[in-house]
């Protein structure tokens, strides 16, 4: 199977390989923005797949640098937190967006243009322009906006949690995370996400990655497939551990802002993020 | 669907250059395509029916202009099959699908749902004896579910349902899950029926004959023994002297019945077994079984007591006949006043074919059962009870992969759908285990609106790419999107 093109309503473009999904929106020069996407495109996958076994490793000292563009901005992006477990795969997602970004803005004159890779998104706007997004959960309930500036030079927007596509070893329901880039983002919402955790705690129920999709990086790391209700102390408790991992995040440069999401709680810091329910903290 | 036991190799899918080794019952790193059983599936080919007056014109495609895929002139009527789940999220049903049809703007919500409250009700043709109601219905041992009433020329199965698929062991629901799904798929299911000495085994295929015992099954009966007494008295009048219809509910005496009476017929003196209801009628001459007119007999003279020395006469004949006609013997009385066996006359023999005739033939016949819960319908609307109201208000239409669906009365959103009717390989499963089933909802796009629906997930058809998508034609099912279901005035 190729990689497939399609125009969406509102003039988008949807290219989809494998189990890449990439939505792509561009104002200016639209067509030849749409027609260099859609030639980046058609090799992505295959240049992924060339190394996929060493992208699934986990990163240690001594661990070999992969040599294609993409998993070379994987690896860039996730090197710095290699303290934790982590494989390159943590920014797959957020490299491909800015890796299909940087080309179509390089090959066509542009106001603002956005690739949104399954929720990883790599942005790009003209001095003087912004862009303003939505945030909603997984029931399709806005939970805020996030409003940019092309003054913020934030170029990454992500969201990892319990509710997106791939297995999340925290118990957030999501965490949204702004970065320079996307693939800083992508990594840096993981991490944020798997902190945000009650270790040990009854209520949750893990799974090793494995025994839900055997090729998982994961491997047997045990990852959250349910919750039960949780105290507010709890959820506060949980949400106070992923702030720590986000403050720390923030203070080396990583990222921009945070906003953390966890049963009808939510913690923001940074700029960018407004909420529907009142961020009971600010950082 | 292996827990423990032998689970199948993973198969390597080369759908995409990742090459996902999936196991079985899990999907690759694209959610697309899955391990069914050692088959690669395609989890999202998405179902289009045709109705059968407009054609599908073949899809355009606009060179450069990236103009996608456009329907034009037709009516097709995207299904749920294929369309993927949203279970447990309660995000938007993946295709809400919009297209106009007679000048009213038509919303079709298509969703596959997972049913954990879900079933079969089978209806097989025989009056053969398959279990008595109430007896434990067995796959692989595992209980999937028990006879129930039986209805006229059929015996009932009740099978699934959350008690079997969540509510037992392990393997019990993995079984159960697993013969629903090739029920429903049309494909056979051997069970076991009843337990110790009275074990049937049947098998059952929607829309085939059932192999009751490793006998396939040919024709219902005609009628009760009574009822066939009634309907072919006249044809036996002149021919013979005493009919005996077997039957394992009433079997009919010919001489001695209101229909025999009325001609006529003299007494012969027969003497039968069983209990006599009323005149020339009789209840349980014998156990039920495979035999005889569905009961346990292969010599119908075990059933006659000796014959009234008073009233029958040497030379006397009988014929002995099924209420299918597959089974007849004819006799005469030796000088013992004693049946033996003797050729049948050619005009007796034409009766026992004609009963065999006017039965028709016998099929398994498989609706699906299931609700639509919570989380499906939230998938459609944000209040989820008016998409109920709707359904019983005749606003929103429910069908099951484009078949006709019948909605229960009473609370909820229970349906139920001819798997026949479906287009082929419409249902899949989870592992929790539940079935996938595919369920639309159609209804005017204001109407859609009016019960909190997700308006602006609201495609149009021809901005759906379905390029990829499957086209049936259904013959048969009144369309979907057809005013002539919906309560609002028609134009």
């Amino acid at each position: 199977m190729r990689p497939m093109a399609a125009l969406l309503p509102g003039n988008r473009l949807h290219l989809q390989h494998g189990p890449m999904d990439l939505i792509i929106g561009a104002e200016g020069a639209r067509a030849a923005a749409f027609e260099a996407a859609r030639a980046r495109f058609e090799t992505v996958l295959d240049e992924l797949v060339g190394e996929l076994e060493l992208l699934r490793t986990q990163m240690l000292p001594g661990t070999p640098i992969p040599k294609g563009a993409i998993a070379l901005r994987m690896h860039t992006a996730c090197r710095p937190h290699r303290q934790t477990f982590l494989t390159p795969m943590a920014a797959v997602a957020g490299s491909v967006a800015d890796t299909v970004l940087d080309y179509i803005i390089n090959a066509a004159p542009l106001h603002r243009a956005y690739v949104n890779n399954g929720g990883d998104i790599a942005v790009y706007m003209e001095k003087n322009q912004g862009f303003t997004t939505a945030i909603q959960n997984h029931a399709g309930k806005e939970l805020g906006r996030i409003t940019l500036n092309s003054e913020d030079y934030i170029g990454g927007i992500a969201t990892s949690g319990r509710h997106g596509r791939s297995h999340s070893l925290g118990i957030a329901d999501s965490v949204t995370v702004l970065a320079e880039t996307a693939a800083q983002a992508d990594v840096a919402a993981t991490l944020i996400a798997n902190a945000v955790d009650l270790p040990g705690h009854s209520a949750i129920t893990r799974t090793p990655a494995n025994a839900l999709a055997p090729e998982s990086d994961l491997g047997e790391a045990r990852v959250v497939t349910h919750v039960a209700p949780l105290t507010p102390e709890e959820t506060n408790r949980a949400l106070q551990s992923g702030l720590v991992c986000a403050n720390t995040l923030r203070a080396s440069g990583h990222i921009k802002a945070a906003a953390l999401f966890l049963c009808d709680e939510v913690r923001v810091f940074g700029h960018g993020f407004t909420t529907t329910k009142r961020a009971l903290e600010r950082t | 669907m292996a827990d423990g036991d032998t689970k199948p190799e993973k198969i390597r899918c080369d759908a995409c250059p990742v090459m996902c080794y999936i196991a079985d019952g899990k999907s690759g790193a694209c959610d697309r395509y899955a391990n069914h059983g050692g088959d690669l599936v395609r989890l999202d080919a998405l179902t289009i029916v045709e109705t059968t007056d407009q054609a599908l014109v073949p899809f355009l495609k606009t060179g450069e202009d990236w103009d996608g895929d456009i329907v034009q002139g037709s009516r097709p009527f995207v299904t749920a099959v294929g369309a993927g789940t949203t279970y447990p999220d309660y995000k938007p049903a993946p295709f809400i699908v919009a297209q106009e049809v007679d000048g009213v703007d038509m919303v079709t919500v298509v969703t596959e749902g997972i049913f954990s409250y879900c079933g079969v009700k089978v209806k097989i043709d025989t009056d053969r004896h398959i279990g008595h109601e109430r007896d434990v219905v067995c796959v692989e041992g595992e209980p999937i579910g028990h006879v129930m009433t039986s209805e006229y020329g059929s015996k009932m199965l009740s099978l699934g349902g959350v008690e079997h698929l969540t509510g037992g062991s392990k393997k019990e629901g993995r079984v159960t899950c697993d013969a629903l799904l090739q029920l429903c798929n049309c494909e056979a299911v051997e069970m076991v029926i009843g337990d110790g000495e009275h074990q049937t085994t049947v098998v059952v295929q929607a829309g085939k004959a059932p192999i009751i015992n490793g006998v396939e099954e040919k024709l219902m009966r005609v009628g009760c023994g009574s009822a066939a007494i009634g309907m072919f008295a006249k044809q036996w009048l002149g021919q013979v002297d005493d009919v005996v219809v077997v039957d394992d509910h009433i079997t009919g005496v010919l001489s001695e019945h209101e229909a025999g009476k009325q001609l006529d017929i003299p007494p012969t003196g027969l003497k039968i077994k069983g209990r006599r209801s009323t005149p020339g009628r009789y209840f349980q001459v014998a156990d039920p079984g495979t035999g005889w007119g569905g009961t346990d007999i292969e010599d119908p003279l075990t059933i006659l007591k000796p014959f009234d020395p008073k009233v029958a006469r040497v030379g006397l004949n009988l014929l002995m006949v099924s209420t299918t006609g597959e089974q007849f013997a004819f006799f005469e009385l030796d000088e013992n006043l004693e049946p033996q066996p003797a050729p049948i006359p050619p005009k007796l023999k034409a009766s026992a074919d004609l009963i065999a005739e006017n039965c028709e033939p016998s099929v398994c016949s498989v609706l699906f059962m299931g609700g639509a819960g919570g989380s499906l319908r939230a998938g459609v609307t944000e209040n989820p009870v008016r998409l109920t109201r709707s359904v019983k208000d005749s606003l929103a239409y429910v069908s099951c992969g484009g078949a006709q669906a019948y909605v229960w009365p009473g609370g909820g959103i229970t349906v139920m759908a001819d798997v026949l009717d479906m287009p082929a390989g419409s249902f899949g499963y989870v592992p929790t285990p539940a079935l996938v089933a595919p369920i639309e909802f159609t209804m005017r796009v204001e109407d859609y609106g009016a019960l909190g629906g997700y308006v602006n997930e609201v495609k149009r058809l021809e901005d759906l790419q379905l390029s990829t998508a499957r086209k049936v034609t259904l013959s048969g099912q009144p369309s979907p999107m057809s005013s002539a279901n919906y309560r609002w005035p028609k134009r």
